[in-house]
């Protein structure tokens, strides 16, 4: 009865796992993928994520034959793997036969003989019984997994991933290193290839990775130890070392890089400003701001209307000088949008904040208004940043002249971008040590006692609205120099969300959950273009399983790690207690 | 003694229900009042108007000779009343340092340019408060708990918490409800003392809810009892503990005639809570 059981359990794991691969398949994916290799000439992407899939089938089946049996006996796990994969690939051997025979483009555009050779490793019909037979490794691989003890399983996941992201960005770490001279370019070539990881790259990745996350799981309370022994001097030297190598890197980033990277790395900036901003009124208030674009919107227009020499300019100062009008401007609005929803809790307060960003957009993209913000056409011809002195403004359409360095590519926004990111950081820092920091935690953990302890809910509130405003009205003023013109659709309510997301992927109330957010959610799909296709199926997959799997975020703040596993916690303190 | 909080005909009304009715009532300056009364008798709501988390329908409410019924709750607070709550709300997922931290908000006076900044004034400051919060966790007994999560204390460690952090405020008159809700009569014993503590060392006006009748009787100087929102007596604990009226309140029209000296016995013997409810409907 249990044996039973416990098949008919992997059976339907494999078929859960057979619908996600034909899913896959069918929606594109696949065919995309198979154009970039994680190793050249052995495995495509669109193949790997298919071999995922059977795996982790079969791991899961594996795991749960072990737990809904008494004896783990290795047998009966590695059947319920097998047998899991086995389905997996019988249902995708279903697609292929049933494609060949139904015509099934007239709704699915993807399932086009190009998909069923990738399936068939181009042998057509012919070679469909490859693909059980296939599964049925591939899920005897995951249960098999399964049974490595822990030490041997992490390193080797470890290993698979980073070979994974690796292989990703092997095209972009081949182009960069390339141009660094003989030596380098040598390296490279053996590395990586056009397309993705040759094979001595990739087993000298996978292997140092393995043997790297080994020895630090073995040895890292050692090496923690001796970090913790060593002299306050020599850590502060440690700190310092290591902060001038990050500042190395991030300074020359751009000179190696070129203008593509650059400008990734502008707009992850941009993100930060934004997450960090939000991460204030939401991550550390508590009040969830669903309209966030508008600071953003009106950080830009204001900077464009002060600087642009095109025909909607205002005035044509300095960016510089229009960089702190411009924040101080979003300030404004944030206290303008804070006032009328003091009294607005919760989901409320998300529905009333919405409704601030729609409208924002469409006053600024209106007709009725487009005499000033140039309606659907925008506003264009904004003044590049200038070190040094500007010449005088002229004419409508020509920009004033920069006698010093103009400010104009990517490389040079990426400065501005970074270092206004890492001064938005450390102010989001301090203000969280501060006092009005602690008194925006009260508020978020229980209002009505916040205020009985002498916290100014009406004060401590705006000023939160205020300097979320203030950091979104900062990027949305950089963003429009990057771009050099401003459109009201580009402040999307999407971009709202991709805030809100990325700091429930890193952490609420985390300021480097922040940073890690923007380079997970906006960072990978900028860099990779076949993934920005899927760009909302897996920020939607990636979502609901950091809710399920770790919901505190990526690079939880302290508190959010103690709140959301303090079961753990009172374990431990009971452990402490005896 | 002059009274250092006066109220004056306070009725609070929700919807037909009222739940305060035209209460007159006072605390003499450095005293320790208890307010009694069976459950749903409108102690807690009668707590809420004068700390401002409601304002009363009708009437005054005076504090040291300023009228406080319009005021804000934080506001309040900053005039020198502070509370706990009937079930503990402290901000459970921040230490207990933290906690009493944000108690000393309202004397703190660094505004967040000078936070960012990070000027020696502030520095400054935020030591000073820290030494105050550590003072105050020690004065609760709860030395080497600071960076302990607030919800992962033992219950009791949890009351004395809120007691620290309403402390941090700097109150002059003090409300405490329930505050032995869940002792055992030993910490129940503990409290007692611990509250005169208060009032000697400290020189704070107390004033609390209290089932306990043990505590209430051992530990008050004058005790007020509402029923169905009004006050139906008020005097020291003995005056109290003879009233006819309190007793029907508290055991129900037959125990007032079932011979005065077992209701009295059996008053006085009342354990906390729940309890009185149920003697009141069996009546």
């Amino acid at each position: 009865m249990k044996q039973e059981n416990f098949l008919w359990t992997a059976v339907k794991f494999g078929l859960i796992g057979g619908a996600i691969a034909i899913f896959l398949c069918l929606i594109g994916m696949v065919e995309i993928f198979s154009k970039r290799d994680v190793i050249e000439g052995i495995i495509t992407l669109g193949h790997f994520i298919l071999v995922a899939t059977a795996v982790s089938t079969g791991y899961i089946a594996a795991r749960r034959a072990i737990e809904s049996l008494d004896n783990n006996q290795p047998v009966y796990s590695l059947t319920a793997g097998l047998v899991a994969g086995l389905f997996t690939g019988l249902l995708l051997a279903f697609l292929v036969l049933f494609g060949n025979q139904v015509n099934l483009r007239a709704v699915f555009l993807n399932a086009s003989p190009a998909l069923y050779d990738l399936l068939t490793f181009g042998r057509g019909v012919s070679g469909v019984w490859l693909l059980p037979i296939l599964g049925a490794g591939c899920g005897l691989l995951g249960a098999a997994f399964l049974l490595l003890p822990e030490t041997a399983r992490r390193p080797m996941m470890r290993g698979i991933l980073f070979l994974f992201f690796m292989a990703l960005f092997s095209g972009l770490f081949r182009v960069v290193l390339i141009n660094q001279g003989d030596a380098w370019s040598t390296a490279a070539k053996y590395l990586f290839g056009q397309t993705g990881m040759t094979l001595p790259g990739a087993l000298i990745f996978f292997f140092g990775i393995v043997a790297l996350s080994f020895l630090l799981s073995s040895q890292g309370k050692n090496i923690q130890t001796r970090l913790n022994s060593l002299p306050k001097q020599g850590k502060l030297t440690l700190r310092i070392l290591l902060l001038a190598l990050i500042a190395y890197i991030a300074l020359g980033l751009p000179l190696v890089s070129g203008p593509f990277i650059a400008q990734v790395i502008v707009i992850i900036s941009l993100y930060i400003l934004m997450g960090l901003g939000l991460n204030i009124t939401l991550g550390f208030a508590g009040l969830l701001d669903l309209g966030f674009v508008a600071f953003y919107a009106i950080g830009a227009y204001t900077v464009g209307l002060l600087t642009s020499y095109g025909p909607f300019g205002l005035q044509h100062i300095p960016f510089w000088v229009a960089v702190p009008i411009a924040v101080l401007v979003a300030m404004m609005f944030g206290a303008f949008l804070g006032l009328p929803v003091l009294g607005v809790r919760g989901d409320y307060l998300a529905i009333a904040t919405l409704g601030f960003g729609e409208i924002v957009r469409l006053l600024a993209g209106s007709d009725f208004l487009a005499p000033f913000f140039g309606g659907p056409r925008g506003i264009i011809g904004i003044q590049k940043p200038c070190l040094g002195t500007l010449g005088p403004f002229t004419t409508v359409d020509v920009p004033r002249v920069c006698n010093g360095i103009e400010l104009g590519k990517p490389e040079h926004i990426y400065y501005v971008a970074v270092v206004s990111a890492i001064i938005i950081a450390f102010v989001a820092w301090r203000l969280r040590e501060s006092r009005l920091g602690r008194a925006w935690m009260a508020i978020r953990e229980d209002e009505d006692v916040a205020e009985a302890l002498g916290i100014n809910l009406v004060q401590t509130k705006l000023l939160a609205y205020i300097l979320g405003a203030a950091f979104a009205g900062l990027g949305g003023a950089i963003f429009t120099v990057l771009v050099g013109s401003i459109f009201a659709s580009s402040m999307q309510l999407l971009v709202s969300i991709n805030v809100v997301a990325l700091i429930i992927v890193g952490g609420m109330g985390s300021i480097p959950g922040v940073i890690v957010g923007a380079i997970a959610l906006i960072g990978l799909p900028e860099l990779l273009r076949e993934v920005s296709e899927f760009r909302f199926l897996i920020y939607g997959t990636t979502l609901i399983l950091m809710m399920l799997l770790k919901p505190e975020g990526l690079w939880p703040s302290q508190a959010a790690k103690r709140e959301l596993h303090h079961a753990d916690a009172e374990n431990l303190t009971a452990e402490h207690m005896i | 003694m002059t009274p250092i909080l006066v109220t004056k005909k306070v009725t609070k009304r929700f919807g037909g229900l009222v739940a305060v009715n035209g209460v007159d009532f006072e605390i003499p300056e450095k005293s320790i009042v208890s307010i009694i009364g069976p459950n749903g008798a409108g102690k807690t709501t009668f707590f809420n108007c004068i700390t401002g988390f409601s304002h009363a329908d009708e009437g005054e409410i005076i504090f040291e000779g300023t009228s406080i019924q319009r005021l804000r709750p934080d506001q309040i607070t900053r005039l020198g009343i502070s509370r706990t709550y009937q079930n503990i709300r402290l901000f459970a997922d921040m230490t207990a340092l933290e906690n009493i931290l944000v108690g000393e908000h309202a004397f703190l006076h660094s505004s967040w340019i000078s936070a960012v900044l990070g000027l020696p004034g502030v520095i400054q400051e935020e030591k000073n408060a820290l030494a105050e919060a550590q003072r105050l966790l020690n004065f609760v007994d709860l030395q080497g708990k600071g960076d302990m999560l607030a919800r992962n204390l033992p219950y009791g460690a949890q009351r004395r918490l809120e007691i620290a952090r309403a402390l941090a405020t700097k109150p002059k008159l003090l409300l405490l409800d329930e505050p032995s809700a869940g002792m055992n009569p030993r910490e129940s014993e503990d409290l007692t003392d611990f509250i005169r503590h208060l009032r000697d060392e400290l020189g704070i006006t107390i004033l609390l809810i209290e089932h306990h009748m043990r505590v209430v009787m051992g530990i008050s100087e004058y005790v007020t009892v509402l029923d169905y929102g009004e006050k139906i007596a008020e005097g020291t604990p003995a005056e109290i503990q003879r009233n006819p009226r309190v007793i029907e309140a508290y055991l129900g029209r037959g125990a007032a005639t079932e011979g005065m000296a077992t209701a009295h016995e059996r008053f006085a013997n009342k354990k906390p809570s729940g309890g009185a409810e149920d003697v009141h409907v069996n009546s």
